[in-house]
């Protein structure tokens, strides 16, 4: 098993750099935030890190093919952040985080962990985000992005919305909450004379005629893989919404 | 799942349908570049360059050639252990 679980993450790790580095969008590039809100952001993001791995260890130890089945949402947590989609709604492209999907998968710290590892690789070899706005990157795809998500799918679940809506409202929910967490960031760091809200309501204003389509899009992406693996791993998802469930 | 996808795909169509046409002239940019590095050179503080560059030649072609082989086959055979096919009921391996 462990020759298996190094394969896995071996081929994720070559999945994670076999793709083109022109996908762009809510990752903030090398250099523009100041150090002072770069080194904020980063000790923001290690807590969730550190639970997330905490997490793993405890839910991996449970059941062994917890961690294939991490890793292989961690390749789809990456593909899909470096998946550049046309809007015809702004001429131009962004990309789904997937967070949303993952976080009602595998739980909100975990992915924390999955897209800080995605976002790490993109940093180094796709020139996509950077190295010094990693940790502002991280709150806004894995933190903002993977507790959104999760806290609607387990509201909606449980004021007794169908689960493939609640599975919607995740994916919609979770990207947006992604672009708004990044105006903020570039609105903090980046106001000048200005006053934040005026920023962040620029930078998110700017945002929206990509990013309204591409949520609604992202909500139907995430109903449709939770309904794809609903079908394959019956009860799956069910048994991955307790606090210490696992894979069934 | 057919409703989903059907969903889906008139989303994607009546967009491309209604927002197209007043589009001809798009560049398909990425938001970071229309967006995020916009509002950071008016602020002063444009991107630097990465601190890797892998887009050399065909070096690059050249990595997702390899990296793409080898990452689909493996990741595709532990995808089927995660999410095995459904068996109909007497076929050979079913369970039973």
């Amino acid at each position: 098993m462990t020759r298996s679980r190094l394969a896995l993450m071996a081929a994720v790790a070559l999945l994670l750099i076999a793709f083109p580095p022109s996908a762009s969008a809510m990752h903030i590039s090398e250099g523009i935030l100041p150090a002072p809100w770069a080194a904020l952001w980063f000790a923001l993001s290690v807590p969730f890190l550190i639970w997330g791995l905490r997490d793993l260890r405890v839910r991996s130890q449970r059941e062994p093919m917890f961690k294939s089945l991490v890793g292989l949402v961690g390749a789809a947590v990456f593909v899909i952040s470096c998946m550049p989609i046309p809007v015809p709604t702004a001429g131009s492209c962004s990309h789904p985080c997937a967070t949303g999907m993952a976080a009602i998968l595998i739980g909100p710290s975990l992915t924390v962990v999955v897209t800080s590892i995605a976002l790490l690789l993109q940093a180094l070899f796709l020139a996509h985000g950077g190295l010094t706005t990693l940790g502002a990157d991280i709150v806004s795809m894995g933190v903002a992005g993977a507790f959104t998500g999760y806290g609607a799918f387990r509201l909606a679940t449980a004021i007794g919305v169908p689960r493939w809506t609640a599975a919607f409202l995740a994916g919609v929910l979770s990207d947006w909450a992604t672009y708004a967490v990044t105006s903020f960031e570039l609105a903090s760091a980046l106001h000048g004379n200005a006053t934040v809200g005026h920023t962040f309501a620029a930078v998110a204003i700017a945002f929206c005629p990509t990013q309204i389509p591409l949520g609604i899009l992202e909500g139907f992406l995430t109903a449709a893989a939770c309904r794809f693996i609903e079908t394959r791993r019956p009860g799956l998802i069910a048994s991955l919404k307790q606090p210490h469930g696992g894979v069934a | 799942m057919r409703k989903v996808i059907i969903a889906t795909a008139l989303v994607l169509l009546v967009s491309v349908l209604c927002f197209a046409p007043a589009r001809r002239d798009a560049k398909w940019a990425g938001v970071d570049e229309t967006v995020v590095e916009k509002f950071a050179k008016e602020a002063g503080r444009p991107p630097r360059e990465p601190l890797i560059n892998t887009d050399q030649g065909d070096l690059l072609l050249f990595v997702f050639l390899v990296a793409g082989t080898a990452g689909g086959f493996v990741g595709g055979y532990y995808f089927r252990e995660l999410f095995p096919p459904k068996h109909k009921t007497g076929e050979k391996g079913a369970d039973v």
